[in-house]
C-alpha cells in the first residue's frame, strides 16, 4: 500500500511547482521538520523562509509577502496556525484578501499524548468562521495532491489541515475524483449517508463495507471542501436517504456537523447524527487509541448508522 | 543536600522515564534540570502537603515540552508517587507529554510556548496585591524568546518592576530546526532583557553553584525583576546527546540508554 502522510504530498508537490514557478514561497515557524519540509528549504533556499516559532508573525509576513505578488505556503501546527495567529488569519489573510495558503500540520489529535495545547480539534470552527476563508481537510495523499494544485491556481486565502501520520489511502493512483470545491461521492447508496472529512473518509468507507454485509446500503461522501461546503450534496442526500452521520476529527461544535444540520435544518429536516471529539481535553493516548475511545472507526460508524435507520 | 548528586539522579530517572515510555523531550530535559534542582531542592517553599498553600512559591515550566524533568522532580519531592509514571503519555494518563494542571505540584498548563512568563506576571502582580512575599519562577527556553507574547510579558514585568519574579532563559543555543542562530537570531539574550528594565544575570546554567548563587542574587533584587540567562548545553551529561539538534525529542535505544547511565553513574561517582 502507498503510505505517505499527506503532508508529505504537500511537500512534493510544492517542490515541484516551486522550480519553474519562482513565485511560490514557503514559511516555517520552526517547523520544517514536522511538516516534511526539510528537503524544500534544503533544495529552494531562495523560496523558504525560516520565522522562528512566532506564528503570528509567521501569518502577517506571509500577507505581506503575498501583497506583493507572491504565492505563499505558510506551514505550521494546526493548532497554534488555527487559535494564536487566528487574528493574523482573520485580518492580514482573509480581510486583505492576500494569496496565503495557511496549512496547518498535525491537525485534529494526531499529536495524541502531548496534550491539548497541540491538538486543533477546532479549526474548522475558528476558521470556517471567517469571512473570505476557505477551509479543506484532505483525506488522503492523493486527494492531498490534486488540491494543493488546484489551489495553486488561484489566489485567495485558504487554510488546509492535514494529520501527522501517513494514513491509509482512500482513493487510487488511476482513480482520483476530484472537483474543486465539490464534495466527492465515494459510494453511493440508498438507505443512509455518511458525510466524513479528513482523515475520518476512509473509516466511513470502512463502516459502509461492514453495513453492505448487513444489506444496509451507505452512501459515502467525502466533503474535503469545509467552506464552501458542497451544500447541493448535502441536500441530494437528505433527500435520497433516511438520513445522515456526520464524522469529523473536530468537536462536534462549529465543524462539519454544524454546517450539515444547518442546511439539512434549513432545506430538508432529516435526521442528522454527529461523530466527533468531546467538549473537553481528549483522552490521551495515540491517535487510533483515541478514534476506539470516542467510536470515530469503522464499527463505531456503521453502528450510529443503524440508530438513524431505527428512528 | 547535595544538589549535583540530586541533579544527576534526576537526569538518569529522565532518561529511564523517556527510554521506558518511548517518547520525550530529552534535550530539553537535560539541559533545564540544574535550574529545577536549585529551584525545588534549595530555594522554592513548595509542600506536598499542603499542595494549595496560598504563601507558596509559583513555578512555570513555559519550556513545557520538558516535561519529563518537572514530573521526575515532583514524583521524587513527593507530590505523587513515581509508579504513576509508569503509564507517562500512555493511554487514558494525566501524565502527558506537557504539565497538566489536574497532577498535584502542576500550577497552569503549558505546552504552547510563550504563554508561561505572562502568567508570571499575572501571579507576582496577585502576591504584590495580596501583601505575599511568595516568589515567582518561570522558566523559557531561547527558541521559545521568538515568540512576541513572550516580550509582551517582558515590557510588563519591567513596567510593573515585579521584583518578586525570576526568569529563566535555557540558553542551550538549539531548538526544532538547529541553532537559535540559525533559526532566529536570539544574541544578546542579556541586551535585550536589560532594555526592557530587567536585572540581568548570565551564567553557566548547568553549575549549580552558579545557579544557586543566582537565584540568591535575584532574591534581593529591589524594585526590578530578574532574569536569569541560563547558558547551558542541550542534552547536558550524557556525551552522544550534547549539542545536538536532532536529540530534541529522540528516544535512547537500548545501547544508547545503556551507555546514557553509565555516563551518569560516573558523573555521579565524581560528586561523592
Ligand atoms: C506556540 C508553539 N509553537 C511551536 C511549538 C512546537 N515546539 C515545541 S518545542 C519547540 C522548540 C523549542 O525550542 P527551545 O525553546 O529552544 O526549547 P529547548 O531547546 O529548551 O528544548 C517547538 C517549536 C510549541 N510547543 N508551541
Ligand atoms: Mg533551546
Amino acid at each position: 500500500m502507498n503510505n505517505i502522510a499527506n503532508k508529505q504530498a504537500i511537500c512534493n508537490k510544492l517542490l515541484e511547482a516551486s522550480q519553474t514557478d519562482k513565485d511560490i514561497v514557503v514559511l516555517c515557524s520552526d517547523s520544517r521538520g514536522s511538516a516534511s519540509l526539510t528537503k524544500f528549504a534544503d533544495e529552494l533556499p531562495e523560496q523558504f523562509i525560516e520565522i522562528g516559532i512566532a506564528e503570528q508573525n509567521l501569518v502577517t509576513v506571509s500577507a505581506g509577502l503575498a501583497s506583493c505578488g507572491k504565492k505563499v505556503f505558510a506551514v505550521s501546527p494546526a493548532s497554534f496556525l488555527s487559535t494564536r495567529s487566528m487574528e493574523q488569519a482573520k485580518v492580514d489573510v482573509a480581510y486583505s484578501n492576500t494569496n496565503v495558503t495557511l496549512v496547518g500540520i498535525s491537525g485534529g489529535i494526531s499529536y495524541g499524548a502531548l496534550g491539548m495545547t497541540h491538538h486543533s480539534a477546532n479549526d474548522i470552527a475558528t476558521m470556517a468562521s471567517i469571512p473570505n476563508m476557505r477551509v479543506y481537510l484532505p483525506s488522503d495523499h492523493f486527494q492531498t495532491e490534486k488540491l494543493i494544485e488546484a489551489l495553486l491556481q488561484d489566489d485567495k486565502p485558504s487554510y488546509v489541515r492535514v494529520g501527522r501520520n501517513a494514513v491509509d489511502p482512500v482513493y487510487e493512483e488511476n482513480n482520483i475524483p476530484f472537483e474543486m470545491d465539490k464534495a466527492t461521492l465515494i459510494k453511493d447508496g440508498t438507505d443512509v449517508t455518511l458525510i466524513a472529512c479528513g482523515e475520518m473518509v476512509k473509516s466511513a468507507k470502512d463502516a459502509a463495507e461492514i453495513l453492505a454485509k448487513e444489506g444496509i446500503s451507505a452512501r459515502v461522501v467525502d466533503m474535503y471542501c469545509l467552506k464552501p461546503i458542497d451544500k447541493d450534496i448535502v441536500i441530494k442526500a437528505a433527500k435520497e436517504t433516511k438520513g445522515i452521520v456526520t464524522i469529523e476529527e473536530h468537536t462536534i461544535y462549529g465543524g462539519l456537523n454544524s454546517q450539515v444540520a444547518q442546511i439539512t435544518a434549513q432545506n430538508y429536516p432529516v435526521t442528522v447524527i454527529g461523530m466527533g471529539l468531546p467538549d473537553a481535553p481528549v483522552i490521551t493516548g495515540k491517535s487510533q487509541e483515541v478514534f476506539d475511545t470516542y467510536g470515530l472507526n469503522a464499527e463505531g460508524i456503521a453502528k450510529e448508522a443503524k440508530k438513524v435507520l431505527n428512528k | 543536600m547535595n544538589l549535583k548528586i540530586k541533579a544527576t539522579d534526576l537526569r538518569k530517572d529522565i532518561l529511564t522515564l523517556i527510554y521506558k515510555a518511548r517518547t520525550g523531550h530529552t534535550g530539553g530535559d537535560m539541559s533545564v534540570i540544574d535550574i529545577l534542582t536549585v529551584l525545588y531542592y534549595k530555594y522554592m517553599n513548595v509542600n506536598p502537603e499542603n499542595i494549595k498553600d496560598p504563601n507558596r512559591d509559583r513555578f512555570i515550566l513555559s519550556k513545557g515540552h520538558a516535561s519529563e524533568a518537572l514530573y521526575c522532580v515532583l514524583s521524587d519531592k513527593g507530590f505523587f508517587p513515581k509508579s504513576d509514571l509508569d503509564n507517562y503519555s500512555g493511554y487514558g494518563s494525566k501524565y502527558i507529554g506537557h504539565p497538566n494542571n489536574k497532577v498535584n505540584g502542576v500550577e497552569m498548563n503549558t505546552g504552547s510556548l510563550g504563554h508561561g512568563l505572562a502568567v508570571g506576571v499575572g501571579m507576582a502582580l496577585a502576591g504584590r496585591m495580596d501583601k505575599k512575599d511568595y516568589r515567582v519562577y518561570a522558566v523559557m527556553g531561547d527558541g521559545e524568546m521568538a515568540e512576541g507574547s513572550v516580550w509582551e510579558a517582558i515590557m510588563a514585568a519591567g513596567h510593573y518592576k515585579l521584583d518578586n519574579l525570576t526568569a529563566f532563559v535555557d540558553r542551550n543555543r538549539l531548538q526544532i530546526s538547529g541553532t537559535t542562530e540559525q533559526v532566529m537570531t536570539q544574541d544578546s539574550q542579556e541586551k535585550r532583557w536589560e532594555a526592557f528594565g530587567w536585572n540581568v544575570l548570565s551564567i553557566n546554567g548547568n553549575d549549580i553553584d552558579a545557579l544557586d548563587a543566582a537565584v540568591g542574587l535575584a532574591k534581593q533584587s529591589k524594585g526590578k525583576p530578574t532574569v536569569v540567562i541560563a547558558n547551558t548545553t542541550k542534552g547536558c551529561g550524557v556525551s552522544y546527546m550534547e549539542n545536538q539538534a536532532g536529540w530534541h525529542h529522540r528516544v535512547p535505544t537500548e545501547e544508547e540508554y545503556a551507555q546514557g547511565i553509565k555516563e551518569l553513574e560516573q558523573r555521579r561517582a565524581q560528586y561523592e
